[in-house]
């Protein structure tokens, strides 16, 4: 049965009452366009048959549905399976989406792409796509991410991208998506802003999803395969949001489906100490559109906090607004401790370091495991590998590497 | 309805003036100052007023206006406050203030209750506001609240805006039509583009509307360039990168004041040619 959960946006970027746009009349056009020539790849046989070439022998997909044996049994509960995201080339979920908007930038015949990063996933993802394709290539990244994820920072450099320090506001991921758009709003008409969330102006939230939404069609389909039967649960960390709504989307209509989205619970539910947007967040506007957000009563964002660069951000993806609104998915928190928790039993159980935000993820997994019985699975995105994060880690468990 | 914004652009026509607005930031350093700023500028003869609302994630700022809300907003800059702090200022005889315009992300207005931001604004002295996060295409139900709270809703035209949307953006604005002189965001530059002068001129058969230009503008030869056929001008950058100066501390407050009202002077005279 098909119910309209999944038929949105409508034409004008809504998702119910969120999405849209609000930004400055300078990008308005720009947008106009965007959204034509995405609506014309969409329909075009030519551009979906490259994507799926360089998803198929570039990113590495389908990559595989996991059964996490050790894990499950560790838990004594529901059957955990993960969707492999962190063996993409790259080793996260946003190669996905750079690929498709890589393409969508040259159909469009612009040479110079600008993106945000935060945990340098989305910068490496960029710069990987730019490099693939010759295209220049420039990052936005808060100078504190940089501090904590040097090791992308290099990576983008080796790649041929520019990485550009943000040293306004928290100099975080909310800080980079700023500084892209301001350079957007001079460049707009040499430059597309590949955007690396499900946030920001219509068409990027449905656009972005649509582009990620492979991670979820994989997932049903081998589930289905491996299973016999749909999942029980599907749960995925939630940033922005753009591995969970790729995640879940191809799940909307499946009402025996249960979502879950895993915010940034940080230090605790304290204003300044998570990122936990939709769980805390009132209604509001950040970044052209209009979804829930953390800011105080005057509307000015507030400080956010997360172990966690990927999840570091104090909105969320106006998709994931809607389907908080319609009871259709369910968002908790998970707190540092139980991230950095997540963390190490995944490496010691599974032989796999996932990345600090996918360790949010598993947290709960391992929480509704328990709860779950044993005829139950639980799909879970693995949205990355973690290499990136074993210097923050070591850090924060006070060993040297 | 006339509104005093339409009347001051109407008496300058009639005088063959273009119309001065500095931009200021409110509470940057504090809103005790932004009074005497606007008292300053009042008798500097400067013709409007845009005050711009501190907002934590500007997306159409340069850097001299993004680090001027993040001073005000440290130093605990609320809207009420401001309303209120403006509504004394109104209410006082001794000073005549030109219309003021507020500058505001749509963030803010949302977030506080538009109905209530209207009312508030329009008590505290406010003629009209200029929301830029706001495109014409979002800000129909907006419009009709601005409206009635007897406010004009002023809308931005880009150079990047295409003809269609230009017709449909004129035809909901009203008050002025701000015309962003360059794609970008606000800051100082040297040079107006050559453009500019065939964009104002294909406005102007759009639209009756005053045109007041924005973005980039600092000097009277800039003035100059856009004398017969600009409305008027919008100076930002250039003013509020004084506001600098209130925390040197070689310099006093009377002092800083006074050369951001020297300076406004002389762009007000610039208007007179
Ligand atoms: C590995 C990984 N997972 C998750 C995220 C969170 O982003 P989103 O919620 O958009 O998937 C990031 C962002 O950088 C990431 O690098």
């Amino acid at each position: 049965m098909t119910t309209s959960l999944s038929n949105v946006p409508d034409s004008s970027g809504r998702f119910g009452e969120f999405g849209r746009r609000f930004v400055p009349e300078t990008l308005m056009h720009a947008l106009e366009e965007l959204t034509q020539e995405y609506e014309k790849a969409k329909q075009d046989p030519a551009f979906q048959a490259e994507l799926d070439d360089l998803l198929k022998h570039y990113v590495g997909r389908p990559n595989p549905l996991y059964f996490a044996e050790r894990l499950t049994e560790h838990c004594g509960g529901g059957k955990i399976y993960f969707k492999r995201e962190d063996l993409n080339h790259t080793g996260a979920h946003k190669i996905n989406n750079t690929m498709g908007q890589a393409l969508l930038t040259m159909r469009m015949g612009k040479k110079r792409v600008i993106a945000e990063t935060g945990a340098g996933q989305h910068g490496v993802a960029s710069a990987v796509a730019c490099a693939r394709f010759g295209l220049e290539c420039i990052v936005y990244m808060g100078e504190e991410d940089i501090r904590r994820q040097k090791l992308n920072v290099f990576n983008m450099k080796m790649m041929g991208a520019e990485v550009r320090g943000v040293s306004s506001g928290s100099k975080t991921l909310r800080d980079a998506v700023n500084e892209a758009m301001r350079d957007w709003m001079s460049s707009v008409e040499t430059t597309h802003y590949i955007i690396g969330s499900v946030i920001g102006p219509h068409p990027f939230p449905m656009m972005v999803r649509d582009f990620q939404s492979v991670i979820g069609k994989e997932a049903r389909e081998q589930c289905l395969a491996q299973t016999g039967k749909l999942p029980d649960h599907v749960i995925a960390c939630v940033g922005g949001g753009s591995n969970s709504a790729g995640m879940f989307y191809p799940f909307i209509d499946d009402e025996g489906v249960k979502l879950t989205g895993v915010e940034a619970g940080g230090r605790g539910p304290e204003p300044g100490e998570h990122a936990s947007t939709l769980s805390y967040g009132a209604k509001g506007v950040l970044h052209g559109s209009f979804g829930y957000v953390l800011q105080d009563d005057d509307g000015q964002t507030m400080d956010v906090h997360s172990i966690s660069a990927g999840l570091d951000y104090p909105g969320v993806g106006p998709e994931h607004s809607y389907w908080k609104d319609s009871g259709r998915v369910n968002y908790t928190a998970i707190t540092d401790d139980e991230a950095l928790e997540g963390f190490q039993t995944m490496a010691r159980l599974e032989g796999i370091i996932p990345a600090i935000e996918s360790s949010h993820a598993i947290a709960y997994a391992v929480k509704a495991a328990r709860q779950a019985s044993p005829d139950e699975t639980i799909v879970v995105c693995l949205s990355g590998r973690g290499d990136k994060d074993v210097n923050e880690v070591a850090r924060l468990l006070g060993r040297e590497i | 309805m006339t509104s005093s914004i339409s009347e001051k652009f109407a008496t300058l026509k009639s005088e063959n003036r273009m119309a001065f607005m500095p931009f200021i930031t409110a509470g940057d350093p504090d809103l005790a100052t932004t009074v005497d700023v606007l008292k300053e500028l009042a008798r500097q003869g400067v013709d409007l007023v845009e005050v711009g609302f501190p907002y934590s994630d500007p997306i159409a700022d340069g850097p001299v206006i993004q680090e001027s809300y993040t001073r005000a907003l440290n130093n605990g800059f609320h809207v009420h406050d401001l309303f209120e702090a403006l509504k004394a200022l109104s209410a006082d005889e001794s000073v005549s203030l030109p219309p003021l315009v507020g500058m505001v992300s749509y963030a803010i207005i949302f977030r506080y209750g538009a109905d209530r931001f209207l009312q508030e604004a329009a008590d505290a002295g406010f003629s009209g506001l200029i929301v830029p996060d706001l495109p014409g295409d979002e800000a129909q139900e907006f419009a009709e609240k601005t409206r009635t709270a007897q406010l004009d809703l002023v809308q931005l035209v880009s150079p990047l805006t295409p003809e269609d949307r230009t017709r449909r953006i004129v035809q909901a604005a009203n008050g002025f039509i701000y015309c962003i002189s360059v794609a970008g965001t606000t800051g100082v530059r040297d040079e107006l583009p050559p453009e500019l002068t065939a964009h104002l001129e294909s406005l102007r058969s759009l639209t009756d509307l005053p045109l007041a230009v924005g973005f980039g503008i600092s000097k009277p030869s800039h003035v100059d360039t856009l004398r017969g056929k600009a409305d008027g001008f919008i100076i930002g950058s250039a003013i509020v990168k004084q506001f600098a100066a209130f925390s040197d501390p070689d310099k006093t407050r009377d002092e800083v004041i006074s050369s951001i009202g020297k300076y406004a002077g002389e762009m007000a005279a610039a208007t007179k040619g």
